[in-house]
C-alpha cells in the first residue's frame, strides 16, 4: 500500500477516534440529563435541578464538537475514499439518510432543551430531553448499520468486480446490523457512565458525603452498571458473528496462527483447552481456522490482537466492577461510600472510553486490507489527490488542539460545579 | 419529471435552507467580525444569543445534502470530493473552528472567551467563501482530478464572494429582526446592554451594506461567468425558468431595500429570503440539467431506480418529522417575547 493510502487510512482512523468520543457522550450524556430532571422533578430535590443543568452544559460542548467532526467525516468518506462511496453509496446511503434525519432532530430537540428551560413547560421539557436521547441512540444505530454492512455486505450481486441488482433494504439486514448496533450503544453508555462516575468520585473523594456528587453518581452508575453487565454477552454474541463470518478477523483477534480443532484460549496463565472453540461455536470439538489458513498479503495488522485484548481486559473489568458495585449497594442498602470503591470508580474512569476505541480498533483494523469486505480493497477505493500528508497533518493539529480545548473546558465546567456544590 | 430530477430538486432545496439558515449563522459571525462602535459589544450578545439555540439544527441541512448526493448521485460526490478537494478541506476546517469556537466561547469561562471570539468571527467569514467557491467551481467545471488547484478562476472566486456578500445579507436582517423584536422585553429595565432602537439600526445599515455588497458580487459573477462560462451564461437568460426566476429576486432586491431603509424588518426579510431563493434558483435553473459542469449530468450520476424509489419516501417522511420541529424550534427562539400574563411567559425555574 501506497504512501498516499497510509495517509488517507491514518486520516480516517483519527477523525473516527475523535469523533467516536463525542458521538457516544451524544447518545448517552442526554440520557443523564434527563434523568437528573425527571428526578429534580419527582423528589424536588434541588441537587438534581443543578445537576440537570450542570450535565446539560457539559452536553453542550461536547455536542458541539461531535456535529462539526462528525460533518468533517461525512465529507471525508469522499475526500479520502471517493471510489468507496461510488460504488456503495445506492446500496448504503439509505442508513446514513436515516442517521441524518435522526441527527436532525437530535439537534433540534438539544437546541429547545439547552435553551428552553424557561420558555417550555415541564413536561415538554422533559420530553424534549427524552427525543434527544432518543435520536441520539437512532442515529447510532444507522450509521453502526452501515459500518456493519462494510463488514458484512448484503444486498447485491457481484459481476466483474462490481455490485449489480442491488436490494437496500437487504443490505441493511446484514447478519452483523443486530450485533454491532447493541454493542456500540452499550459502549456509548459504559464510556460516557464511567467516565461521568469517575468525575463525581474523585468529588467524592474530596469531600466526602456530598449531596450533590452522591445524586449525579448514582444516577451514572445507573447507567453505567446495567450496560456493563450486559456488554460482555453481546460482546460473545459478535464474536460468534466474527468467526462465523469474517473467520480471519477472529484468528487475528485471537492470535490463532494455525488451524486448531479443540482450539484453546488463555485466561491469564491458564490455557483451558477447547475454549476458543467453545466461545466461537459453541462446540468444544470444533475447528477454527487460524492465520495459516488465509493468503498472507489478507492478513490484518496484528495491532487487532492486542486491542482486543484491552477491549476485554477493561470489559470484564469494568463487568466485575458492576457486580462488586451491586454488592455493597445491596449490603449496605445505599450507595456504597469506601475510599477504596471510590478509588476504584475514579480509576475505571477512561476504561470505558479505552475499551470503546480499542474495539473500535479491532473491527475496523480487523477488517482491512478490504473496505468492503470481501468487495472493494482499501488500495482501490483511495483518492487519486495527491499530497494527502497536508490535510492529515491539518486536520491532525486541529483534532489535537480541539482535544486539548475541550479538556480545558470541561475541567473548567467541572471545577464550576464542585466549587458550587462545595457552597452548597 | 422522473425520480432522479425529484431528488435533485430535493439536495437544491436542502442546500438552499442550508444557505437561508446555515448561511445565515455565518453572516452573523461575519458582524461579530466587524462589530464596532459604542454598541460593539451589544452587537456581539445579540449575535451570541440568535445562534446558540438554531445553529447545530441549521447546520444539519449540509449534512442532508452531502449524504443525498451521495445516496442519489455516487458518482457525483466521487467527482466532486476528488476535483474540489482542496476547497473542500478549506470549508470542513472552517465549519470545525466556527462550530468549536462558538462552543468554547459560551461555556469556556471568561479568560479565554475574548480568543475563542476571533476564531469564531474569523472562520465565519472564510467559510462562506469556500462554499461559494465549490458551488462557482460545480458550475463551471473549473476542476480538475489533475489539477488540485483548477477551481481558482474567475467564476468560483466571484461566487465565493458573492456566497460571502449574501450570508452577511441575510444575517443583517435576520439581526434587525432581532434586536427589533427584543426592544423593552423582559429584561429590558434591568440588562443595560438589552436590545435598544439603536441596536436595530446599526443592523439595518449592516443590512443594507450587504445589500449593495451582493449587488457589487452579483454583477461580478455575472462578468466572471462571461468569462469562465459562457455557455452557463447564456443559459441564464434562455432557459426555461432562469430568466422570470431572475426577475422575481431583482423586484424581491428592489422591494427589500425599500423596507429596509423604511424600516419595515419583518417584511425586509420576508422579501430578503425571497431575494435569495429565486436567486439561487435562477441559478439552479440555468445550470440543469448538469449537476457536476462539464461532465455529470443529473441522469447521467443518478444512483439505480430502486435506490431512489426508497430513498423518495425516506425523505418524505424525514421531512414529516424534521420540519415541524423546526417549525416549532424557530416558534420558539425566534417569535417576539411573550406578553406579560401570557401563559408560555410562566418559567418553571
Amino acid at each position: 500500500m501506497g504512501n498516499e493510502a497510509l495517509f488517507a487510512r491514518g486520516q480516517m482512523a483519527y477523525s473516527l477516534a475523535f469523533h467516536i468520543v463525542f458521538a457516544a457522550i451524544g447518545i448517552a450524556m442526554p440520557v443523564l440529563m434527563v434523568a437528573a430532571e425527571v428526578m429534580w422533578r419527582r423528589t424536588g430535590r434541588a441537587v438534581y435541578l443543578e445537576l440537570a443543568r450542570r450535565w446539560a452544559r457539559g452536553t453542550a460542548v461536547l455536542f458541539a464538537v461531535g456535529a462539526v467532526s462528525g460533518t468533517v467525516l461525512a465529507f471525508e468518506l469522499g475526500l479520502l475514499f471517493p471510489r468507496f462511496m461510488e460504488h456503495a453509496g445506492a446500496i448504503i446511503g439509505l442508513p446514513f439518510s436515516l442517521e441524518g434525519i435522526a441527527f436532525f432532530t437530535e439537534a433540534i430537540f438539544l437546541g429547545l432543551y439547552l435553551y428552553g428551560w424557561d420558555k417550555l413547560r415541564p413536561r415538554l421539557h422533559i420530553a424534549c430531553g427524552a427525543l434527544v436521547a432518543l435520536s441520539g441512540a437512532a442515529s447510532a444505530a444507522f450509521v453502526t448499520i452501515a459500518n456493519a454492512w462494510m463488514n458484512a455486505p448484503r444486498g447485491f450481486r457481484l459481476e466483474d468486480g462490481l455490485m449489480v441488482d442491488i436490494d437496500p433494504i437487504a443490505a441493511m439486514g446484514t447478519p452483523f446490523a443486530l450485533h454491532e448496533v447493541l454493542h456500540t450503544v452499550l459502549a456509548a453508555f459504559m464510556a460516557t457512565a464511567m467516565a461521568v462516575a469517575a468525575i463525581h468520585a474523585w468529588a467524592l473523594l474530596r469531600r466526602p458525603g456530598s449531596p450533590f456528587h452522591r445524586a449525579a453518581l448514582g444516577l451514572a452508575l445507573a447507567v453505567a452498571i446495567p450496560s456493563a453487565l450486559a456488554q460482555p454477552l453481546v460482546g460473545h454474541m459478535a464474536g460468534q458473528m466474527v468467526a462465523r463470518h469474517q473467520p480471519l478477523k477472529l484468528a487475528a483477534m485471537d492470535g490463532l496462527e494455525r488451524t486448531t480443532a479443540r482450539a484453546p484460549m488463555s485466561i491469564g496463565p491458564i490455557e483451558v483447552p477447547g475454549m476458543l472453540s467453545f466461545m466461537a461455536y459453541g462446540d468444544a470439538d470444533a475447528t477454527v481456522r487460524g492465520l495459516d489458513d488465509f493468503p498472507a498479503a489478507d492478513h490484518p495488522h496484528p495491532i487487532v490482537r492486542h486491542a482486543f485484548l484491552v477491549m476485554v481486559g477493561l470489559g470484564s473489568i469494568a463487568a466485575l466492577h458492576a457486580l462488586v458495585t451491586l454488592l455493597l449497594c445491596w449490603r449496605r442498602r445505599g450507595l456504597p461510600d469506601a475510599r477504596w470503591w471510590l478509588r476504584a470508580t475514579l480509576l475505571l474512569g477512561p476504561a470505558g472510553v479505552i475499551a470503546m476505541e480499542a474495539g473500535w480498533i479491532v473491527t475496523e483494523v480487523g477488517r482491512q486490507p478490504w473496505t468492503i469486505y470481501g468487495v472493494l480493497r482499501t488500495a482501490d477505493a483511495v483518492t487519486p489527490v495527491t499530497g494527502l500528508w497536508l490535510p492529515f497533518t491539518l486536520f491532525a493539529m486541529i483534532y489535537l488542539g480541539l482535544a486539548a480545548v475541550v479538556t480545558a473546558v470541561m475541567t473548567h465546567q467541572v471545577r464550576k460545579t464542585t466549587d458550587a456544590a462545595e457552597r452548597g | 419529471m422522473g425520480a432522479p430530477e425529484l431528488i435533485a430538486l430535493v439536495l437544491s432545496g436542502a442546500l438552499l435552507l442550508y444557505i437561508l439558515s446555515g448561511g445565515a449563522d455565518f453572516g452573523a459571525g461575519i458582524w461579530d467580525l466587524f462589530a464596532r462602535g459604542p454598541r460593539a459589544h451589544a452587537q456581539r450578545r445579540l449575535v451570541e444569543g440568535a445562534l446558540a439555540p438554531v445553529w447545530e439544527a441549521n447546520h444539519v441541512w449540509l449534512i442532508v445534502a452531502v449524504v443525498v448526493l451521495f445516496t442519489a448521485f455516487p458518482p457525483a460526490f466521487a467527482a466532486l470530493t476528488i476535483r474540489l478537494h482542496v476547497p473542500l478541506v478549506a470549508l470542513l476546517i472552517g465549519v470545525v473552528l466556527r462550530g468549536s469556537a462558538l462552543v468554547f466561547r459560551q461555556y469556556g469561562g471568561p479568560d479565554s472567551a475574548h480568543r475563542w471570539q476571533h476564531v469564531f468571527a474569523v472562520a465565519s467569514a472564510a467559510t462562506p467563501f469556500f462554499l461559494g467557491a465549490v458551488l462557482g467551481a460545480v458550475t463551471s467545471g473549473a476542476a480538475s482530478e489533475r489539477d488540485l488547484l483548477a477551481w481558482i478562476a474567475p467564476l468560483p472566486i466571484a461566487t465565493g464572494a458573492a456566497a460571502t456578500a449574501l450570508c452577511a445579507y441575510l444575517a443583517a436582517v435576520y439581526l434587525a429582526v432581532e434586536a427589533s423584536s427584543k426592544i423593552g422585553g423582559a429584561s429590558g429595565e434591568t440588562d443595560p446592554e438589552a436590545p435598544t432602537r439603536e441596536l436595530a439600526d446599526d443592523f439595518r445599515r449592516r443590512a443594507i451594506a450587504g445589500w449593495i455588497a451582493l449587488a457589487v458580487t452579483c454583477a461580478g459573477c455575472a462578468v466572471a461567468a462571461h468569462l469562465d462560462a459562457p455557455r452557463f451564461a447564456g443559459r441564464l437568460f434562455t432557459a426555461a425558468w432562469s430568466a422570470p426566476l431572475g426577475a422575481v429576486a431583482a423586484a424581491a432586491a428592489v422591494a427589500a431595500l425599500v423596507a429596509l431603509v423604511r424600516g419595515r424588518f419583518r417584511l425586509a426579510r420576508v422579501l430578503a429570503i425571497v431575494q435569495a431563493s429565486a436567486l439561487l434558483a435562477a441559478w439552479g435553473a440555468a445550470h440543469a440539467p448538469l449537476l457536476i459542469a462539464p461532465d455529470l449530468t443529473v441522469r447521467g450520476a443518478a444512483a439505480p431506480p430502486v435506490t431512489l424509489r426508497i430513498l423518495g419516501p425516506v425523505l418524505v417522511g424525514g421531512a414529516l418529522v424534521v420540519l415541524p420541529s423546526l417549525y416549532w424550534l424557530m416558534r420558539v427562539f425566534k417569535a417576539p417575547p411573550p406578553r406579560p400574563g401570557d401563559p408560555r411567559s410562566g418559567s418553571p425555574t
